[in-house]
């Protein structure tokens, strides 16, 4: 399985490397790409991710009111919203992308992240273009 | 600014069947600014229409462009290689764009990607209102800057009609009553009398209602020696 | 005499007058048409039958008018501006005259998104005002609006509609002064529920002195229920029913007899206001309660035929 985490450096990022040190397991399966904010994902990367492979994708940013960027987190959420009907107009379960917040120093948040999308993960099944393959 | 929003993504792939090379194409112009054909939507599309063709095992190619304007001859002219090499063109520009691109290549069959509703402008981000009504007889200064053939659901102009309640018209969806708009605008600009003129019915032969519209601007029409010397 | 029909002639007469309203049937048949002439014969003046009332096809009004005419009784034809250019009035005008038809209401007409055909494209070529004046270039000059003479011109008493309870108040007596400039005889009001608005609106218009210069009916409908009550209250763009009304309807042990009597002290309240020249009354789908309505409200308009 792939499953892509965009993490902001504020926010997600330092959260993972948290998690990391505070020794909380979570699943290999999860790759990271980290962002200078959630606001500079694009719904053209989302798209093009699924095409390349990966079969969930989330987006992590600072809490809402927060976004150290002012409102970059609120226009990752638009995306992701655009993104996910994209999705449920070809067929594609909107639930392999998702949005989440948290806070720099949750560690325990970011597991929480990674195993919610592993287990949508399990129920949803790998990319259906893999399948196609 | 002409106003219009893409057509659903499912329209648009079954538009498409039958084609493998497509072309989409989109508008830096109106379009881009109610972000519906702009640079950025024709991305987005363009990625889509890929993953729906990945999904269905169709191989489609997928291509991207989009041009200045796509009602001029000009601009439309930079397609050239790229429709050279596709079947099917994809225009997300206004109906007037897609129609100059098939003036000009007719033998590509191009598709509408969006639906061209109206003349508008931005009232807030996102948010885009019908503003004029383009018949082609302007009466605003009657009005209050404010146009009763299309912002007035009954096209009056000797509103409102009586079905107006709290600024608000009959057919509700929070759309204002362009009378209650016009008289509070009159009154701001101290102008009441003009609402007691009774304005008779109105010539509708500038309007759609003539047929197709062609202006002409003389003094930029060449002649054919004109068009020789110009080569 | 304008065109001599009774409404006209009982109003130009000084007499109080009484108009009703009856709604043409989504049939072919004009069965119920005669029904409710049967029922209410005797009871109006003159009897306004509806265009397409909320945008939903039924018989003409012209059509249902004629079989009135048929049944002994004198119609008002409504003309809205929804679903007929000027070609069409006209035209449909020069044949309701040849067919005895006098009184012709001018209206906008709700829009057709009110109804059941909504992706239907609308007309409004003209509006309401526009569509008097040219009636009465019809009427009065022998002409149609683009100036060739007519053969023969109609004969016509028109009228307008007015709601007081419509918005912004201050313009709604400008709007009216406008329809009588622009041709109307009389005017017919939305229903009344809230009497203080329509006794400050006809303040207004006596101090224009419009009541004079045009007929005014005034509009009342009876209630069948509390529910009813609350449809016009909530739902019905341009009208307004104050709480106590509803609160009424609501209390009541009978509703229909509660509606029935509020209409009728409405009317007789309605009789001692000045400028009010008659009254209108709507009851839809409730025609048959009319005649007792003008009896309880001693009403009493001159039946016999011209």
């Amino acid at each position: 399985m792939k499953i892509i985490g965009y993490v902001c450096s504020h926010a997600g990022y330092a959260a993972a490397d948290l998690a990391g040190e505070e020794r909380l397991q979570y699943s290999p399966d999860i790759i990271l790409i980290r962002l200078p904010c959630a606001g500079r994902i694009d719904v053209v990367h989302l798209l093009k991710a699924f095409r390349e492979g990966a079969d969930m994708l989330f987006v992590a940013g600072c809490l809402e009111g927060n976004c150290h960027h002012h409102y970059g987190n609120h226009e990752a959420r638009k995306r992701i919203d655009q993104a996910k009907s994209i999705l449920e107009a070809l067929g594609m379960d909107g639930r392999r992308i998702e949005m989440f917040y948290l806070a720099s120093n949750q560690g325990w948040k970011f597991k929480e992240i990674a195993d919610e999308m592993m287990r949508r993960a399990s129920e949803l099944g790998p990319n259906p273009l893999e399948v196609k393959e | 600014m002409i106003i219009g929003e893409q057509k659903p993504l499912q329209e648009i792939c079954a538009m498409l069947e039958g084609h493998q090379r497509i072309l989409v194409t989109g508008c830096r112009s109106c379009v881009a600014i109610c972000l519906a054909g702009g640079e950025k939507e024709v991305g987005i599309l363009a990625e889509s229409l890929r993953l729906h063709s990945d999904l269905r095992g169709r191989n489609w190619e997928v291509t991207e462009f989009t041009t200045e304007r796509q009602c001029e001859k000009e601009w439309v002219r930079e397609l050239s290689d790229l429709v050279a090499k596709s079947d099917a063109v994809v225009s997300i520009a206004c109906g007037v764009g897609a129609q100059t691109i098939q003036a000009l290549f007719p033998e590509v069959r191009v598709l509408p990607g969006l639906n061209t509703s109206n003349m508008g402008a931005p009232e807030e981000p996102g948010v885009f209102m019908e503003k004029c009504g383009g018949c082609g007889d302007c009466v605003l200064h009657l009005t209050g800057g404010i146009c009763p053939i299309v912002r007035c659901a009954k096209g009056m102009l000797n509103g409102p009609c009586g079905g107006s309640q709290n600024g608000k018209c009959e057919i509700g969806h929070d759309t204002p009553c362009a009378w209650e708009e016009i008289y509070h605008s009159l009154e701001r600009l101290g102008r009441l009398d003009l609402l007691e003129e009774l304005i008779p019915p109105k010539n509708w032969l500038p309007s759609r209602s003539g047929g197709p519209r062609r202006i002409i601007r003389p003094e930029a029409v060449l002649t054919r020696e004109e068009k020789e010397m110009r080569g | 005499m304008k065109a001599g029909s009774k409404l006209e002639k009982v109003l130009c007469d000084g007499r109080f007058a009484v108009t009703a309203e009856i709604g043409p049937p989504k049939s072919a048949s004009a069965e119920s048409v005669r029904r409710h002439a049967e029922e209410m014969r005797g009871c109006a003046d003159a009897f306004n039958v509806t265009d397409n009332q909320t945008a939903m096809a039924r018989m003409s009004s012209i059509a249902s008018a004629v079989v009135l005419i048929e049944e002994g009784l004198e119609p008002v034809i409504q003309m809205t501006c929804r679903d007929r250019n000027r070609i069409a009035m006209q035209s449909d005008i020069l044949g309701a005259s040849a067919l005895g038809i006098k009184n012709v209401l001018c209206i906008s007409g709700d829009h057709q998104t009110f109804g059941n055909q909504k992706e239907a494209k609308n007309v409004y070529d003209v509006d309401s005002i526009q569509e008097l004046m040219i009636l009465r270039k019809m009427r009065d000059e022998g002409r149609v609006w683009s100036g060739e003479e007519l053969e023969v011109a109609p004969r016509l008493f028109l009228g307008a509609a007015a709601n007081p309870f419509a918005d912004p108040f201050e313009f709604r007596v400008a709007r009216l002064a406008k329809k009588v400039r622009a041709g109307a005889d009389f005017v017919q009001t939305q229903s009344i529920f809230d009497m203080e608005r329509f006794e400050r609106w006809m303040e207004l218009v006596r101090v224009r002195g419009l009541h004079e210069d045009v007929h005014i009916l005034a509009g009342v409908l009876p209630l069948k229920s509390h529910r009813v009550a609350l449809y016009m209250k909530n739902k019905v763009s341009g009208m307004l029913v104050p709480d106590a009304i509803v609160e009424r309807m609501k209390a009541a042990k009978d509703p229909k007899e509660e509606g029935v009597r509020i209409c009728v002290e409405q009317i007789k309240h309605l009789r001692s206001i000045e400028g009010v020249h008659g009254v209108h009354i709507m009851a839809p789908m409730w025609e048959e309660r009319v005649p007792e309505i003008v009896r309880r409200a001693k009403l009493r308009p001159d039946a016999r035929i011209e």
